[in-house]
């Protein structure tokens, strides 16, 4: 925060007194409620930001020759929160796994029931671990692919700190039981709103520093970070609107009812995936895979073909997750139709990525960290044509309510989202901090074992239990009853929920060391080497550097 | 051709986001506003009742507790779905939903026509210990819902944000939020015939947990599982066959 002006200071200390007088209104209504305790959380986190800033109040004012050099500083602390998130979402999966195979790991307490960390956890992976590394990765990407500094000082630190609330606010209310039951959009209606500031700035920001390009042309990486927030906020505020009980109850209700909130909610919820979990992703395949393989992208056409075709296609999908159900036939049959269109783009995608690597294989052989990028590329492919593959109506029928869904979500989540997101910190992390290289490259091939291997036992344990219980579900006796009761086909789940718990733990333990080899990392920059001599923005009127190929 | 188009796009940051927002928004539009004006999307029954306030209250413990992460709460238009839980849900059904509880996950079995299935005893035995009465369950346990009383206080609050969403709760139900919810799960006092008099004769009168003396969470939770499936009659009027199974069966 060195780098703020006298005046980006007494804005930001301005911003974060209001936060606390809310805070400060909320613990004041809500009493020993939850809304209460989520003012409580309002006023400890600004009155910490508001001490942080206080500390550096009277510190001299920048030095002019910033402006010449890119603004790192939220991307450094971004990393942290990143990886923070990492291991607390991954941590609580472990733990909601290990719950199913057995029920007694909540201590009968009421915070920690399966039905209230579920939502920690996805929440905490989707957008603790995901929002913080699509944020970070992309303050990162649009001023290098612009060749221009953010054009803001204040607002990263704002879109960062204000999203990390939002992730504080989400979370800490599953635990207490505040929760609007939408899956992945569990938070509730003044946390909704909270971040739809935070987004509008992002924004507006990331708008910004696209005008203040040097480049003439907008780079693939940016278009998908573009549609995501874009698409996001649409996604967001539509799915979210609701009716609190009382401006000072954390309670409300949506205004959708029955099968119209289903459509929604689905709309939502599959293009959260589009456009949170892929669009973003794709952005750092975009950018870091052909920076860490030094070539070009395979195929620029390509590129335009699936950019296009995913931001189109994606918004029909999501009925796809209500076949058979009372929503009309009509909006089924259009889900699974463009569900299956989607097999074109994405595999543009994949097949652009894994075809840049050509000529670059025997770095696929020494490099882990590309290594990362290649196998998520696959997992891509893998998952998005298992996702077209789940939406055609009969196979939906036997997997629909079973573990093959929970299992191709993480063939996605694990093998494509995180590895691509280990992949881009491998290769941000040294870039930021001016060094040649992570601290152990040997701790970097670990931790692609653990991950790979961990995803593997994930997803196939997924599969055989998914598959055992569509098929145990509908299978008849000679007489043409039922074969098993339900309990049975619980009964059938349990070795392999205690198999995905142990993939699970050991994918945990890959991101254990990879935030220790980040902090690592970090704490040896004092001795770097150089900067990379291109590693600046170009300055109005001076083309003092050399620009980068495209 | 279409290369060079893009690559004028490319140059725009603001035609790019209006090129991105048209190309989204369409299949959006195109499946969700429908919904709303095609009249046979959501059936019109006569008997469709409103949940009462104690029903309510219930479910809004079913959401806190996130129980739609492992129970659904829709029976498809399958064979299997059908035999094993009851007539296929009809839209109509979950008309007053807000949210809709319809559920991605069977972990537990379906929900959508427990109501009446199993006496109340049983279900406070199975919210307190699943495990006393299916061993098998991986469920985890619910047992401080019968000593957390209920808080009657918002009732009126929360009838009144449903109305505003859409479900026709009259001045009268609001205002007697409270006393309803005491009156359900009181069935000998003065206050239950209220109860019917306001919900219909179809509504629930019991003493949910077993104690009258005191309303808890369990009543209201309970109260809000029995009546799932018995909103309406309408599902199992309905002579439509369900679908075949998409392949053949394997016996």
């Amino acid at each position: 925060m060195r780098q703020l002006t006298t005046g980006e200071r007494d804005l930001a200390a301005g911003v974060l007194i209001v936060l606390a007088v809310i805070g400060v209104a909320m613990a004041a209504v809500g009493r020993n409620e939850p809304f209460g305790i989520h003012g409580l959380i309002v006023l400890i986190y600004s009155g910490c930001l508001l001490a942080l800033l206080m500390s550096g109040a009277f510190s001299p004012a920048p030095d002019p020759s910033r402006f010449s050099k890119y603004y790192d500083d939220p991307i450094k602390i971004g990393v942290g929160l990143t990886l923070f998130w990492a291991i607390f979402g991954m941590f609580v999966g472990v733990w909601a796994a290990a719950q199913l195979a057995w029920p007694a790991l909540n201590f009968d307490t009421a915070w920690s029931s399966f039905g209230r960390i579920r939502p920690a956890h996805t929440s905490g992976v989707i957008f603790g671990f995901g929002g913080n590394a699509l944020i970070t990765t992309s303050f990162h990407v649009v001023q290098r692919t612009s060749r221009a500094r953010l054009a803001d000082q204040f607002s990263p630190w704002f879109v960062l700190f204000g999203f990390n609330l939002f992730c504080l606010l989400a979370i800490s209310g599953y635990f207490l039981g505040v929760t609007q039951s939408k899956e992945y959009a569990e938070a509730e209606w003044y946390a909704d709103i909270w971040l739809v500031i935070v987004w509008i700035v992002y924004f507006v920001l990331y708008v910004r520093t696209l005008a203040r390009r040097k480049e003439p042309h907008i780079y693939v990486a940016n278009w998908y970070y573009l549609a995501f927030i874009l698409v996001v906020a649409i996604l967001h505020i539509v799915n979210n609107l609701a009716v609190p009980i009382s401006v000072t109850d954390a309670k409300s209700y949506t205004v959708w009812a029955g099968v119209q909130d289903a459509m929604v909610q689905w709309w939502y919820g599959h293009n959260a995936v589009a456009f949170f979990l892929t669009a973003g992703f794709l952005a750092m395949l975009y950018y870091y895979l052909p920076i860490r393989a030094q070539r070009p992208i395979f195929s620029y056409r390509l590129s335009i073909l699936s950019f296009w075709g995913i931001t189109f296609f994606y918004m029909w999908a999501g009925s796809h997750h209500l076949h058979y159900t009372a929503l009309p036939h009509w909006v089924q049959n259009l889900g699974m139709t463009f569900s299956v269109m989607l097999l074109v783009p994405s595999w543009a995608s994949a097949g652009n990525a894994l075809l840049t690597l050509n000529g670059a294989w025997h770095k696929v052989r020494d490099d882990a960290t590309l290594r990362f990028m290649m196998m998520a590329a696959f997992f891509y492919g893998l998952s998005t044509f298992e996702g077209s593959f789940l939406a055609i109506r009969p196979v939906n029928s036997l997997s629909h309510y079973t573990d093959w869904t929970v299992g191709h979500v993480h063939a996605g989540a694990l093998g494509w989202v995180a590895l691509i997101t280990f992949g881009a910190l491998y290769t941000l992390v040294p870039a930021i901090w001016k060094l040649d290289r992570m601290y152990s490259a040997a701790l970097v091939e670990i931790h692609f074992w653990l991950a790979l291997i961990g995803t593997l036992i994930y997803v196939f344990a997924m599969w055989n239990s998914g598959i055992i219980q569509g098929l145990m579900w509908r299978t008849y006796s000679e007489d043409s009853a039922l074969t098993y009761s339900f309990v049975d086909t619980l009964v059938a789940m349990y070795p392999y929920y205690i198999a995905r718990a142990f993939g699970g733990l050991l994918f945990l333990i890959g991101a254990v060391i990879a935030a220790y080899n980040v902090w690592m990392t970090v704490r040896h920059a004092g001795t770097a080497t150089a900067a990379s001599s291109e590693d600046f923005p170009i300055v109005d009127g001076v083309k003092t550097h050399a620009t980068p190929a495209e | 051709m279409s290369d060079s188009i893009h690559r004028k796009l490319e140059r725009s940051a603001t035609g790019f986001m209006l090129a991105i927002i048209a190309a989204a928004s369409v299949g959006g539009i195109v499946e969700i506003a429908p919904l709303f004006t095609i009249d046979d999307t959501v059936e019109t029954v006569e008997d469709m009742r409103l949940y009462t306030p104690l029903e309510l209250a219930g479910r809004d413990i079913y959401v806190r507790e996130g129980c739609y992460a492992c129970h659904s709460q829709m029976i498809r238009t399958l064979r299997d779905d059908v035999e094993r839980y009851g007539p296929y849900s009809l839209a109509v059904e979950s008309k007053y939903d807000h949210p809709m509880l319809w559920g991605s996950k069977r972990t537990g079995p379906d929900l959508a026509r427990i109501g009446g299935k199993y006496s109340d005893f049983w279900h406070v035995a199975h919210l307190n210990n699943p495990r006393d009465v299916v061993p098998e369950s991986n469920m985890p346990s619910y047992r401080w819902l019968s000593t957390t009383l209920l808080d009657t206080t918002k009732l009126p609050l929360m009838l009144a944000a449903q109305r505003t969403v859409g479900v026709p709760y009259t001045d009268d139900m609001i205002e007697n939020a409270a006393v309803d919810a005491y009156g359900q799960a009181a069935p000998d006092s003065e206050q239950a015939s209220e109860v019917t008099t306001r919900y219909g004769e179809g509504t629930q009168l019991s003493a949910f947990d077993g104690v009258v003396t005191n309303l808890t969470e369990m009543d209201a939770l309970v109260a809000y599982i029995q009546v799932l499936g018995r909103l309406t009659g309408a599902a199992y009027e309905n002579t439509a066959a369900a679908e075949p199974m998409p392949e053949p069966s394997n016996n």
